[in-house]
């Protein structure tokens, strides 16, 4: 039933920056004491003037890749999540976003990744936080296949971008030659509900499309992996060809994905029976990733029951 | 130029500050004041930078990190052709580029700011680049003493000493007073030139409105090799207009008809003595 495993998706940013960076000088990473948790010794390795170690010190990581950037540097920006995204909020609104320079920010060890370590740890909220910040698109990969061409297109894309990456090995999630930044991918089709993922948590609903079988539903999978631009285009259309959706993410339900494809979907004018799963507004359960998605219902079995209660009523 | 051109520079690019400020009945008068002849400096002696280099990867670069001094910093980008200047009498204006703060709408501008402690920062990656690059360009950035109370201030400065920045140069215009009082009130951010020192700065320490001093430390820079600069200006707030000095109510208080005609005569009287050879040192 499951997927094949494929590596962690951080580990195929390692490699596709290294892949990258052998063709193009002016690529830098620059990391806050994170090249382990980043997988970037190889890179440190393979580059080492090309990496730059700015220490425990996030604020000042963004504010520097800022200044590189400005000179015409492609500066990849690694930093925990939840740190980068909450610590230097203020430097990637005002030094990159406003200022309007390309830095590809890479929020590592994301959502729960970090499970056991507890809240602090946790980027639970960064969606939120930067969906609110113009100029900056935010792309979250859901296996190695989109990983390595999101870092490939962030090598040269010209205005602000974050990556978001977890640290467990990735199944991969079929299709090999449709990504695109800004452009939903449809992974299964279904006739009945559809479900909307993103990142890590896109094998759950494969996983339960596969239950729903059971009971005769056929239903669909979108890997939405660019939360911003949202490809509103692709989600209105599937939305208005499905008898439900659900909406998933390793994410506060506040201000994530399922909050996005709300609003617009209701301005579109579409009714579809629609549903949020999303880490509710709350400091989570101790446990693993694992054990937190299905504490929540970001499993298989969850997730499948949220979109059978959505078709049967 | 002469250093009386210079010092008569300022005294128009004050009026000039008050003239914009007065018209957009908004502005920070008293930093602007504060930081300008350190603009004027900057611009008119050590800067290498033009309208027709701004694009050049190996023009010097400036960060005005205390962005809400900006009509300073807008006063002098129109003196040297960056904008024109009748673009100062759009300050903050209906769909003015010239914002309250600096931005990169603006020609000549390369970083927006205003939030405070982010400048020292940007300035790190931009000489960083310079070093990797080997570039000769050199980066300024002018900060505030109240600024100084920001931690990234002191995340930056670490990094700058650990990078072996010679090529850049902060100066902080130190005139003691921040919106809500004095700076050794708010939160004392004193001694500086222990602190930078100890953090592995080379640091000098002039008096900021003397054109003389500042063109002459500003000219030394690298201080020492392998060490980033520090430059400490001792400032007055809402320098040049009796009564807008060292009070703080002027950080964002803009003149009425009658303060501004008071002020605009002091600074004619003061232009006038400096041409009557009376206001040298």
């Amino acid at each position: 039933m499951s997927e094949k495993i494929g590596k962690s998706n951080l580990d195929v940013f390692s490699e596709t920056v290294i892949e990258m960076a052998g063709k193009d000088s002016d690529i830098l990473v620059i990391t806050s004491d994170s090249r382990g948790s980043g997988k970037l010794w190889p890179f440190a390795h393979r580059f080492p003037d090309r990496i730059i170690e700015v220490g425990i010190a996030e604020q000042n990581l963004v504010g520097i890749a800022a200044g590189l950037a400005s000179t015409g540097k492609k500066v990849f920006a690694v930093s925990p999540a939840s740190f980068l995204t909450a610590r230097a909020l203020e430097q990637i609104k005002n030094d990159v976003a406003y200022s309007d320079h390309p830095v590809t920010l890479v929020g590592i060890s994301a959502g729960v990744s970090y499970g056991p370590l507890g809240s602090t740890h946790h980027s639970l909220h960064d969606f939120a936080a930067l969906r609110a910040i113009n100029n900056l698109d935010i792309v979250v990969p859901g296996d190695n296949y989109e990983t390595r061409e999101a870092v490939r297109a962030a090598a040269d894309w010209d205005t602000p971008l974050y990556l978001r990456f977890g640290k467990r090995p990735a199944p991969h999630l079929g299709g090999d030659d449709d990504f695109q930044i800004g452009k939903a991918r449809i992974l299964k089709p279904g006739e009945d509900g559809k479900f909307i993922a993103i990142g890590e948590t896109v094998v759950r609903a494969l996983e339960a499309t596969r239950i729903l079988e059971e009971s005769n539903l056929d239903c669909g999978v979108i890997s939405v992996h660019s939360l911003k631009p949202l490809d509103i285009e692709t989600l209105e259309k599937e939305a208005r060809n499905s008898r439900a959706l659900v909406t998933v993410e390793e994410h506060s339900v506040c201000g994530g994905l399922g909050e996005a494809c709300a609003a617009f979907l209701s301005q579109a004018g579409v009714a579809t029976p629609f549903k949020i799963v999303a880490i509710p507004d709350e400091y989570t359960v101790t446990g693993s990733q694992q054990e937190i998605f299905d504490h929540y219902g970001i499993s298989a079995q969850g997730l499948a029951g949220t979109m059978l209660d959505l078709l049967e009523h | 130029m002469t250093d009386l051109e210079l010092e008569l520079k300022s005294v128009e690019y004050r009026k000039k500050i008050l003239t914009a400020i007065k018209k957009a009945q908004a502005g920070h008068t008293g930093g602007s004041l504060s930081c300008v002849d350190i603009l004027n400096v900057l611009y008119n002696r050590i800067l290498r930078v033009s309208p027709e280099t701004f694009t050049s990867p190996v023009r010097d670069r400036y960060i005005q990190s205390k962005g809400h001094s900006v009509e300073a910093l807008y006063v002098l980008l129109a003196d040297k052709g960056f904008i024109p200047e009748s673009n100062l009498e759009t300050l903050c204006r209906y769909h003015s580029d010239l914002v309250g703060h600096p931005t990169r709408k603006v020609p000549g501008i390369e970083q927006n700011t205003g939030a405070l402690g982010h400048g020292l920062s940007v300035s790190v990656g931009i000489a960083l680049a310079g070093k990797i690059d080997k570039r000769a360009y050199r980066v300024f950035t002018l900060l505030g003493d109240g600024e100084l109370a920001e931690g990234s201030n002191w995340e930056a400065c670490l990094a700058a000493a650990h990078f072996g920045l010679d090529n850049l140069t902060a100066i902080v215009d130190r005139n003691g007073l921040q919106i809500t009082g004095l700076t050794d009130d708010v939160c004392r951010t004193d001694p500086l030139e222990d602190k930078f020192s100890a953090f592995g700065w080379t640091v000098k320490t002039v008096d900021g409105h003397n054109i003389r001093q500042l063109s002459e430390t500003l000219r030394k820079v690298p201080f020492e090799i392998g060490k980033p600069n520090l430059l400490i200006a001792n400032t007055t707030k809402g320098k040049g207009i009796s009564f807008m000095e060292g009070d703080r109510s002027w950080h964002h208080g803009f003149p009425n008809d009658s303060q501004y005609e008071r002020a605009i005569k002091e600074l004619d009287d003061a232009y006038s003595l400096l041409t009557a050879g009376e206001g040298r040192d």
